[in-house]
């Protein structure tokens, strides 16, 4: 039994959640709910109990992927079903199955109506996401990261905000396009070698105007996920209108699937167009962070605030991975872990206010801090890791891509310590704003502090996001091997011999 | 002796169905209203048999039989236990639609049974003559069927467009086929394809005239596909007829068709593939164009899928253009896939029709998710399929298409179609954004059998578990084609 486990942990931790969300459907009974969360809550703690193992079971010396399993599973196109996880997939596995945690215990009063619906797409979609990272076989990935959309898709559409239908179809649409053509360059890879293997695309080589031509299909679909500059505009719709849970999955997890996809197929893939387009990939990754920067500044809307600074924050993830030195991918993997964190918590700490008046406008409120003590607190503790703060997980993910980047060239680390200033500026512009001065309504004077569910997530995150910041080895320790081994095979040609 | 035996025994499942159809006319006359659903059983038990004896005669070889002129191989056998398996969930969906509109009564189950009949021929036809002959069987039957409901002035004016442009595109066949057979001498598939490759190289007349026949041809088929720009008669038959009707015309025949151009072009007329791989090519990027851009416009529902068919058979002549194995696996295995998706839609739209009421604008779906979480689900999987969204089955249907046309080196119109599928995703998502997204306007129960429940579950989960395991059906696909053909 042990052993079964033990051999198949990554198919657990897929499916458990899948299984529980569908058993939660068959609770479905909105005028008494309390079920349906209970089970819900089990079923996510006992999917993250499963991921565990992931870390404690972990060979730090081995930069390969374990916990393989696999079987033949279309034999037709050879497709597998081969999963597998490495130092880069391992934490994002493990932020997911958390994250689910989190959403649910934040679901718990606030969604009233469909609510075995509600549950049930999130752990699904856990399920599915935690599929995408450990999937080693390209058409078993693709379906992972095509069925995800479904559960998004109904989860912003269903429980939104007025504008979620736009917002969400935009959302929906905007990923396809861009996985359809990840999709083509697939079926062109499979009649190349004869496989949907990853591996084995890593060691097929290919002449550089042909891994052009597939970078940028990859490209299509990642930069839309991640989201870059310029095909970021899905962004801040889907955010806006998604309920909070919807934002938490959307920022914590969902725009890692892109950064960590650049890592897994892109760049191993094709890595002479990664390094023949380095250049194109670090402008985008500038103005990401610089010009989304201003962008957020000017935001009068909470969510759509931190939504940019998503964008300027995911900027730094593009840049960590182009510059390809050690010290920019590790940066730029602890940076979406911190990341995951961080902006999980600022989303919920909106929705702790949005529960509350029900408006997401800056000028709405004012003097929060007088009437919720505890939770201004927290607020502008996780403002202060958004804008970096030394001791904090933020600072040191966006330390440690400067200091690469500064190894690379001088202009790129100046120009993306910009960002040090102007999310400290966005963010705490916010925060003044929001927490400080006058009371300035009535509503605002009617604030009850947080309850115990909402200290509870907001101190789970906190703590995680000091920790991180105080202690990121780890972390970085997990990764090392697989960064030190993706370094040395980026570094290698996959040019044809002759050309 | 022994040669009308064996022919007889090859046609057995044709004989049975015939025989029944017209028994269950006869026994209509002699039987009370209230005693109908004696017909309905018959009808049912008629497939069932027909399926028996279409399984166990099965051997993995090819059998000729009536001088050559019909044939029995492993395509013509998966195709019909398809076709039989597509007409029992069509007799299972429309029974409670039929029985509240007094439509319910014996020519629709014959006239089903013939339609069918007209498939299985088409599926087995070996000579032009017996294609021919199928196809007509079928699509007199079909004519007749959406005139079904006299009373109906949209559903008359549906059939008589129907029976006009069918009737036009018949004879373009047939011209086709006429001069196909000058040319060659013959009206045997394999013996049209044996005369094409040993000819020496043709004068440029006579090539010309060979041409000239076998755009005939493929307008025709295109014609009885709906394929763009021959796709005029489909939105407004699709509209017109009732729904029981749409549903018919819109999924098994399509296995029917699908064999018919295996036939025609693979089998006969493969020597001249450059030429027609060309006019397929065209046809499928205008079908696959129009009918997703066009489907958008559309507040009807039945419309709406009048239009996503056309798509669909776009995709299907895009994996038949590719003029592959691997192309013609992967057309079959979309048109299953797509008979599949297109009942159980159908059978949602019947479902939410009750006596007084047809279903058939969009608006109708709105709020299903609160008046019926489940059929919501079972319409959302279908949706999800039709948009080719894993995991569901249609994913897979598009899938083995584009790696074929990719296969086949059409790299930049692989890429256009998958742009269009994103186009054509927009009006499935419009659907499920009725169901779950906007409060229903329509909030009387939903009446319907269990047996129709039960089989449209079966039918829309089916897509959700193929997509999940599609290696069953693409073996089936496989086996046909590759005994077929090589």
């Amino acid at each position: 039994m042990v052993d079964f486990f033990t051999q198949h942990i990554l198919s657990f931790a897929i499916w458990l959640p899948i299984l529980a969300g569908i058993l939660v459907l068959f609770t479905a009974n909105d005028a008494k709910p309390g079920a349906t969360r209970w089970l819900a809550l089990l079923g996510s703690l006992a999917s993250f109990a499963v991921t565990i193992p992931l870390y404690t079971l972990f060979n730090f010396a081995d930069g390969g992927f374990q916990f393989q399993e696999g079987f033949q599973w279309i034999a037709s196109f050879n497709i597998h079903y081969h999963l597998g996880a490495d130092g880069i997939a391992v934490p994002l596995i493990l932020l997911t199955s958390f994250t689910t945690v989190i959403v649910v215990i934040a679901a718990w009063e606030v969604i009233e109506k469909r609510v075995a619906q509600y549950m049930a797409s999130f752990l699904i979609m856990s399920g599915l996401m935690i599929g995408v990272f450990s999937a080693l076989d390209a058409i078993l990935y693709y379906v992972f990261w095509e069925a995800m959309l479904i559960p998004m898709f109904l989860v912003i559409g269903i429980w939104g905000g007025p504008n979620r239908v736009y917002a969400t179809v935009k959302f929906f649409l905007y990923t396809l396009l861009g996985s359809l053509l990840m999709l083509v360059a697939f079926i062109y890879l499979f009649h190349q070698t004869g496989s949907f293997e990853i591996v084995d695309y890593y060691r097929f080589p290919m002449p550089l105007h042909v891994q052009v031509l597939i970078f940028l299909a990859f490209f299509a679909a990642f930069a839309v996920k991640i989201p870059m500059w310029p095909v970021h505009t899905w962004l801040p719709d889907a955010h806006v209108e998604a309920p909070t849970g919807g934002s938490v999955v959307l920022a914590a997890i969902a725009l890692k699937l892109g950064g960590y996809s650049f890592l897994r197929f892109a760049m191993p893939i094709a890595p002479d167009a990664a390094h023949h387009l380095s250049g194109f990939m670090i402008a985008l990754s500038l103005i990401a962070i610089v010009y989304i920067a201003l962008v957020a500044l000017v935001q009068k809307d909470m969510k759509k605030l931190i939504a940019y600074s998503s964008i300027s924050h995911m900027g730094f993830v593009t840049l960590g991975f182009f510059i390809f030195n050690s010290l920019g991918l590790e940066g730029a993997i602890v940076q979406m872990i911190s990341h995951g964190f961080i902006s999980a918590a600022m989303f919920l700490a909106v929705g702790v206010l949005y529960d509350r008046v029900h408006s997401r406008q800056i000028d709405a409120y004012g003097g929060v801090a007088n009437t919720m003590p505890v939770f201004a607190a927290f607020a502008v503790l996780f403002a202060m890791a958004n804008s970096g703060l030394p001791g904090t997980s933020g600072f040191v993910g966006e330390f440690m891509v400067i200091l690469g980047a500064i190894q690379v060239n001088f202009w790129y680390a100046f120009l993306a310590s910009f960002t040090l200033i102007f999310g400290a500026a966005y963010t705490l512009w916010m925060v003044k704003r929001v927490f400080y001065g006058e009371v300035a309504n009535q509503h605002v004077a009617e604030l009850k502090d947080l309850n115990k569910r909402e200290f509870l997530i907001l101190a789970t995150l906190a703590l995680l996001v000091l920790g991180l910041g105080v202690y990121p080895q780890p972390l970085t320790d997990m990764t090392n091997a697989t960064v030190t081994q993706l370094l040395s095979h980026l570094a290698q040609s996959k040019l044809p011999a002759g050309l | 002796m022994e040669n009308i035996r064996y022919d007889l025994i090859t046609a057995l499942p044709e004989i049975i169905v015939l025989g029944m159809a017209m028994f269950i006319l006869l026994a209509d006359l002699f039987l009370k209203p209230s005693n109908r659903i004696a017909l309905y059983a018959l009808a049912q038990l008629t497939l069932l048999i027909a399926a028996y004896f279409t399984f166990t005669t099965h051997s993995p070889g090819v059998g000729y039989a009536f001088t050559g002129a019909f044939v029995d191989d492993a395509m013509s056998d998966v195709l019909k236990l398809m076709i039989y398996a597509g007409t029992a969930l069509i007799f299972i969906y429309s029974r409670h639609y039929l029985q509240v509109r007094n439509m319910f009564r014996g020519e629709f189950y014959a006239l089903v049974l013939f339609s069918m009949l007209g498939m299985m021929i088409m599926v087995s036809g070996q000579s032009m003559l017996t294609l021919y002959i199928g196809l007509e069987l079928l699509s007199l039957s079909l004519y007749a069927l959406v005139a079904l409901d006299r009373e109906n002035a949209r559903a008359t004016e549906a059939a008589m467009k129907y029976f006009v442009l069918g009737a036009l595109a018949s004879g373009m066949l047939l011209y086709g086929m006429s001069m196909i057979y000058g040319m060659t001498g013959s009206l045997n598939i394999s013996d049209i394809h044996h005369a094409l490759m040993n000819a020496p190289q043709p004068t440029r007349e006579l090539y010309s005239v060979l041409i000239l026949g076998l755009v005939f041809i493929v307008a025709g088929l295109a014609f009885k596909l709906g394929a763009v720009p021959f796709q005029m008669w489909v939105p407004d038959v699709y509209e017109g007829s009732p729904t029981a009707i749409t549903m018919l015309i819109s999924s098994v025949p399509k296995l029917a068709a699908f064999a018919f151009v295996i036939r025609l072009l693979a089998q006969s007329l493969q020597t001249l593939a450059i030429d027609w791989q060309s006019m397929l090519l065209i046809m499928a990027v205008l079908s696959i164009v129009i009918g997703n851009v066009t489907a958008i416009a559309q507040t009807n529902l039945k419309r709406m899928l009048a239009y996503s068919t056309i798509s669909h058979v776009g995709f299907v002549l895009l994996g038949l253009m590719s003029a592959s194995m691997n192309g013609y696996i992967s057309a079959m295995f979309y048109i299953a896939s797509y008979v599949l998706m297109s009942l159980a839609g159908f059978g949602v739209i019947l479902l939410l029709s009750r006596k007084g009421f047809e279903a058939e604008k969009l608006d109708d779906l709105k709020g299903l998710n609160q008046r019926s979480p489940w059929i919501a689900f079972l319409m959302l999987i279908v949706m999800f399929s039709m948009a080719g969204v894993p995991p569901t089955l249609g994913f897979y249907a598009k899938f083995t298409v584009l790696q074929a046309a990719l296969q086949a080196g059409f790299v930049w119109v692989v890429v256009f179609a998958v742009l269009m599928a994103v186009i054509g995703a927009y009006y499935y998502l419009r659907v499920i954004k009725l169901m779950y997204f906007d409060e229903p306007e329509d909030k009387q129960p939903i009446e319907a059998p269990i047996d129709m429940r039960v089989a449209l579950s079966a039918n829309a989960l089916g897509l959700l578990l193929l997509g999940l395991m599609p290696q069953s059906l693409m073996t089936f696909c496989g086996y046909a084609i590759i005994r077929s053909l090589s």
